[in-house]
């Protein structure tokens, strides 16, 4: 592998992260991370959805006119979405009714939006691959992070399996109320661009 | 009649708050949230979208989409059910309507065009707006309740941006730890707000 696609694919993992440092996506990763396996069901879906659009995205770059680009762009993200809607509702019922409207709203998901304008127009299909990989980990990464502690502190548990045997079943952990509610997902996002932050100090706002 | 639609609204505003409670429109609510000025506009423009193409969609998913619903063109169409292409019917036409909505004002009227500047183009990819629609057809609200609940949920998500945007301009006077500036505290005054907001959910009505 050559040394720019690693970048492209290494890059937004830390040091360009689209959640943390993109301010891309971010709605989503909120409202799914009560429970891993949730998650872990709309991290591959947008994985699957932002490669294919980059791959078509460039595809057609130089044919779209640049007037209409964000109709094209949106129907051709929609209609991937449709698909993955319809493949989930096939094989995972019990998780696409738990995730209800969210499936849909990877459409409007900032990060297949903004990877489709700012990268898959100007680059060719094998990097734009490769760039929607690397951005769709870089959001799992965060959205895994965010609902192992949500479920782990919530509700004792990781995958639903019981680690920490609650209280109410007889065992020690007081499960922590407020870790299942939404607030939750803010502190805890927050407080891992904080923790990136310092770690990378050149990502600091001089706000 | 009258309380229903009151309930419908005060509901969307406070207790379903579109950004605080279900965390849509996040991306231009954490980055247009710096200057009151602005995230008014913003606010603004997001409730006149909103009023527009949630009835819009309401009338196309049930005269269109709906299974059955193409029985008014003709008896034989009845056995068709089109909601699959929801989502593609759905973002083309708020992408329409936005673009549209761009040029009627930019034509009649031009003050609130010039206030609404670029905000009007990033309305079409803000999640608050195809989410309200989402959650129209998932409730199966009629045509006059998806009005209200298309306004009542734009105001309730006006209202939390020009509350975030009103508290980071007083947060410029604070020293805060330098690799949480930003980002990182808005996140966490988001969470601080939503907790506020949850307060509502004890509403009963």
């Amino acid at each position: 592998m050559s040394n720019k696609a690693r970048e492209a694919l290494v890059d937004p993992l830390f040091n360009d992260n689209p959640i943390a440092l993109q301010v891309l996506g971010i709605c989503s990763a909120l409202a799914v991370t009560t429970r891993m396996d949730t998650s872990l069901v709309m991290s591959i879906a947008v994985i699957c959805v932002l490669t294919l659009s980059n791959l078509f995205v460039s595809l057609l770059r130089d044919g779209i006119p640049t007037n209409i680009r964000i109709i094209v762009q949106l129907t051709i993200i929609a209609s991937l979405v449709i698909v993955t809607d319809q493949i989930l509702k096939a094989y995972v019922f019990d998780i696409w009714k738990q995730l209800s409207v969210f499936v849909g709203l990877i459409i409007t998901n900032c990060i297949i939006m903004g990877r489709a304008e700012a990268y898959a127009m100007q680059n060719p299909p094998g990097m734009s691959i490769i760039d929607g990989i690397g951005n769709g980990l870089g959001y799992a990464i965060i959205l895994m992070i965010t609902a192992f502690l949500r479920e782990f502190f919530g509700s004792g548990s990781v995958f639903g399996k019981q680690v920490m045997p609650l209280v109410t079943e007889g065992g020690w952990y007081n499960p922590n109320g407020l870790m299942v509610m939404s607030p939750s997902a803010f502190f805890i996002i927050g407080f891992l661009i904080w923790a990136l932050r310092v770690w990378k100090t050149d990502q600091i706002e001089e706000d | 009649m009258v309380e229903h639609f009151l309930n419908l609204a005060v509901k969307a505003i406070f207790v379903e708050n579109m950004a605080l409670a279900f965390f849509l429109g996040m991306c231009s609510f954490l980055a247009v949230s710096r200057k009151v000025e602005t995230a008014v506009g913003l606010g603004s423009a997001v409730i006149f979208v909103l009023g527009i193409t949630v009835p819009m969609n309401n009338i196309i998913y049930n005269y269109a989409l709906k299974e059955g619903a193409l029985a008014w063109v003709s008896p034989n169409l009845a056995q068709y059910d089109l909601s699959f292409l929801g989502f593609l019917t759905y973002i083309g036409t708020i992408a329409a309507m936005v673009q549209i909505v761009e040029m009627v004002l930019d034509r009649y009227a031009p003050g609130l065009y010039g206030a609404l500047g670029v905000f009007l183009p990033l309305i079409a990819v803000n999640c608050a707006i195809l989410g309200a629609s989402l959650f129209m057809v998932e409730r199966d609200y009629t045509l006059a309740e998806s009005a209200v609940y298309g306004i009542g949920s734009g105001i309730g998500w006006a209202l939390a941006i020009v509350g975030l945007a009103a508290i980071r301009e007083r947060l410029r006077y604070h020293n805060i730890p330098p690799a949480l500036r930003g980002l990182g505290i808005t996140f966490i005054i988001t969470g601080l707000m939503a907790i506020g907001f949850m307060a509502f959910a004890g509403v009963q009505l």
